[in-house]
């Protein structure tokens, strides 16, 4: 399913003195297939963009088609839309509600296939429960609430992907993670990634993170997309990003210091690729013979 | 996103009455409900009608906004006036006006009926001006201070003022997480909008299970908070915010000590609301 | 003189005493330092900071803030009035719906007369640079900015010691900048003694000193320089390194003559440096 947004505008609290307007002419496209990243600081409105995507916050002004769904039509069917596309959202864990975590895993398959057999159920619980690396057995039976922060988190987003969503939209999944808690949740987005789940989409601050994981990115600033592209393309703009109040990788501002000095780097600003491509510079000016 | 509760019905202006001291405004408010269960007949109502207009063109907030907080208990005013026009009964003789078995409705029915619905408009357009003009925290400092002399009675005026500006504080937190958790289960399928009145009560507890242990979180936090900032209670504490009662206040009340006058020599005047009867008839 | 002393510190949540979320913890903090305090989930280090400020006591062992015992319950105040604390969650530290009376609340709290109070917050907003929000709605700010007026909170108390129990973990990049540099700027021209418990390793970068907790231990402990360029022992409490200090390390272990370096400005400069354009 394709995500196609044209002129995208919505203002919250509508005609009362604290209007205000999130979206300003949205026009955005994300291809099926994509690791898709959402850059912008609050109040940028991406979050705004993002609930739009499965009517969460419904279309007044501009258009939206996903997929064969077009968002500006009264009769689209919105229930069938969230199956398809999920929605993870910032600190998935507040969301948790059910005695055990099998019966929250399963709230998303009762509401959305409700005609469903009860084995194919609980094998579909079981298969979204491992999915994400908890434990089915150990697991189940026990509540949300006693599973540790980082679980409750899979636990979560377990309830998201149970019916198995062509779309995954995450807000901010690994905010206030440490750091191998990040690593880990980025492995288990890649492992679904191109399968059932064909398309996701993340917003996140951590540049590095887009760097590291996107196809293509784009960068939100006031209700509006200024840039999108790869990341190798779109942290060459490094004084653009800084200038929005953005952060930019690490790799982007070492080789902007580096194109300062006259170094230019070609790089897709991962950290391996950005060691690799200044080792290649370093072993073409005989780097090596130099060592010995 | 934005449902704030902070500001209430609060609509800002600079103004007369945006500037009294709250303390005087909630006794302003009170005393101008006195003023209207004192009128016994239209003259006096009017005389508040139109002291209620002046008011809210003193106070530059719009008209409509007062009427507004009218829509929120029509309901009630109308099944008020429903029940008075049918079942009022009086022991003096009544103007009979149409009568079909038990039905009866009186000329004394509808003038009452007119006349209490205009006492309930007047009372809740009153109070909306307060809301309206008044901060939800300067009414909580205004309560506390007018409350104080409970302490000597041992009434913990200071635990109860803490907990309504916490309350206030955390209304459109908890509002914010309360929109957010429901969007969160709507995608997961929630559905919250059919169904019978069963059916909606029991679609509520994926969001209230998680909003009541979002709140419990919330208090353990914010008691760590209070107790790192030195909290331990009302004892030795000092208070920051001082009220300022000024000509404003004082002159806002002797205006309205005038209209309670004006009020209670209406009465004398024109005698009960039932002698219109007689003009008529 | 010691801000902060830890001896031979137990603690545990529960109460039989077993499962300890803290064990045999030694530490001594000098006034005017800046710790950060890094570790995983779970390791110990939201404990190490709630027993500074009496939030918590030890089960056996001994915590003493500028000499003074946190067991001593008659000392509780008055160690509180000393060391301040900055919680996690910006929305959850606010009790009033105006910034300048959530600041007001401390100083009340510790009975500070009516004038002397509007000065101390018209100090601490000007010292996290909120001077223009006194009358705003907590609310209405953003993380970052909440945040600061937390610390301004804290800081009406006039404490010496700013314990900050990771209260950036919740912001975004902007924000974490703002609490850092507020943090900074307290550390450098107050000496404010800072213990900063943080996710973000460069964050640990920007402080004095970095100690590394592991399942309820002190395992490192010693400069954030010293401390990630000991990056297999890191790994080992699966922690990971600034991402420069990893491209650094990549590099050396190619044979290429860089420098140690944890930032990119530091990675730059090594990088050119045996590239030798210049």
């Amino acid at each position: 399913m394709r995500i196609v947004a044209k002129g995208l505008t919505y203002t919250y609290s509508a005609k009362s003195p604290f209007a205000s307007r999130a979206l300003n002419g949205v026009d955005l496209t994300v291809e099926e297939g994509e690791f898709f990243g959402i850059i912008g600081h609050t109040g940028s409105g991406k979050s705004t963009f993002v609930q739009h995507l499965n009517a969460l916050i419904r279309l007044t002004d501009g258009s939206l088609k996903v997929g064969e769904y077009d968002l500006a039509d009264k009769k689209c069917n919105f229930v069938e839309l969230r199956s398809k596309v999920g929605m993870v959202f910032q600190y998935p864990e507040y969301q948790l509600f059910a005695e055990t975590v099998e019966k929250d895993v399963a709230f998303g398959l009762k509401n959305f296939r409700k005609e469903m057999k009860q084995e194919e159920r609980d094998a579909a619980v079981k298969e979204a429960i491992e999915t994400v690396g908890l434990d089915y057995a150990r697991v189940k039976d026990k509540s949300p609430f006693e599973l540790s922060g980082g679980q409750k988190r899979r636990a979560a987003i377990a309830g998201v992907i149970v019916t198995k969503p062509e779309i995954l939209i995450l807000d901010e999944p690994a905010a206030g993670l440490d750091p191998l808690g990040k690593k880990e949740l980025m492995e288990l987005l890649h492992s679904i990634h191109g399968g059932w789940c064909k398309t996701i989409v993340i917003v996140s601050h951590d540049m590095d993170e887009i760097a590291e994981n996107c196809t293509r990115a784009a960068v939100f600033s006031e209700g509006k997309v200024v840039m999108e592209g790869p990341p190798a393309q779109l942290f060459r703009h490094t004084e653009e990003l800084l200038s929005l109040g953005l952060d930019v990788p690490v790799t982007a501002k070492c080789a902007l210091l580096l194109k300062e000095r006259g170094i230019e780097l070609e790089t897709d600003f991962t950290c391996d690729d950005f060691a690799h491509k200044v080792l290649a510079l370093w072993k073409a000016e005989g780097g090596i013979q130099n060592d010995q | 996103m934005i449902n704030d509760v902070t500001f209430g019905q609060y609509y800002p202006a600079k103004s007369f009455v945006h500037n009294m001291d709250p303390r005087a405004k909630i006794v302003f408010v009170i005393a101008y409900i006195v003023a209207v269960f004192l009128a016994k007949n239209f003259f006096g109502l009017a005389a508040v009608t139109l002291f209620l207009i002046f008011i809210v063109f003193l106070a530059r907030v719009p008209f409509g906004s007062v009427l507004r907080s009218v829509k929120m208990i029509l309901f009630l005013i109308i099944f008020s006036a429903i029940l008075n026009l049918f079942f009022y009964s009086s022991n003096d003789e009544l103007h009979m006006l149409w009568q079909w078995k038990f039905i009866r409705i009186s000329w004394e029915a509808i003038i009452n009926m007119i006349f209490i619905s205009l006492r309930l408009f007047l009372l809740v357009m009153g109070t909306s001006v307060l809301m309206l003009t008044t901060m939800p925290v300067a009414l909580t400092d205004g309560i506390e201070s007018l409350l104080t002399p409970l302490k000597w009675i041992r009434f913990p005026v200071h635990e109860l003022a803490l907990i309504m500006s916490i309350a206030l504080r955390f209304i459109p937190t908890l509002t914010d997480e309360t929109n957010r958790i429901i969007a969160a289960q709507k995608a997961r399928g929630a559905d919250f909008e059919t169904g019978g009145l069963i059916k909606r009560a029991k679609a509520m507890i994926p969001v209230l299970v998680p909003l009541l242990v979002s709140a419990f979180r919330r208090a353990q936090d914010l008691g760590d908070a209070m107790e790192a900032r030195c909290y331990s209670g009302a004892k030795g504490r000092t208070k920051y915010k001082k009220l300022v009662f000024t000509w404003r206040d004082l002159l806002g009340l002797l205006v309205l000590g005038g209209l309670i006058t004006g009020v209670v020599f209406l009465n004398i005047y024109f005698g009960g609301k039932f002698d219109i009867i007689n003009y008529f008839l | 003189m010691e801000a902060v002393k830890f001896e031979n510190v137990n603690f545990s949540y529960r109460e039989d005493g077993r499962d300890l979320a803290l064990r045999g913890v030694n530490l001594s903090i000098e006034e005017g330092q800046f710790v950060a305090v890094l570790g995983r989930n779970g390791s110990g280090k939201s404990t190490l900071a709630k027993l500074v400020n009496v939030l918590l006591t030890p089960l056996s062992g001994k915590v003493t803030v500028f000499g003074m015992d946190t067991s001593d319950e008659k000392m509780t105040f008055e160690i509180r009035k000393n060391a301040g604390m900055v919680f996690q969650n910006p929305d959850n530290q606010t009790v009033a719906s105006i910034v300048e009376d959530d600041v007001a609340f401390g100083p009340e709290n510790i009975g500070v007369p009516r004038e002397e109070i509007g000065k101390r917050i018209e100090f601490a907003l000007d010292a996290v640079g909120m001077q223009e929000f006194r009358q705003s709605t907590p609310t209405r700010l953003s993380g970052g900015q909440k945040q600061r007026v937390a610390i301004a909170g804290v800081l009406a108390i006039m404490p010496k010691i700013m314990i900050l129990d990771e209260s950036t973990a919740m912001l975004d990049p902007k924000g974490r900048r703002e609490v850092m540099d507020v943090i900074k700027k307290l550390n450098k021209e107050r000496g404010m003694t800072v213990i900063l418990i943080t996710h973000f390793m460069d964050e640990a970068l920007q402080a004095d000193r970095a100690v590394v907790m592991h399942r309820g231990e002190i395992v490192m402990d010693g400069a954030p320089e010293e401390i990630f360029a000991r990056s297999d022992e890191l790994e080992m409490y699966n922690l990971t390194l600034p991402r420069a200090a990893y491209i650094c390390k990549v590099l050396q272990e190619a044979g290429m003559p860089v420098g140690n370096a944890f930032t990119a400005e530091e990675l730059a400069e090594g990088i050119c440096g045996s590239l030798r354009k210049d």
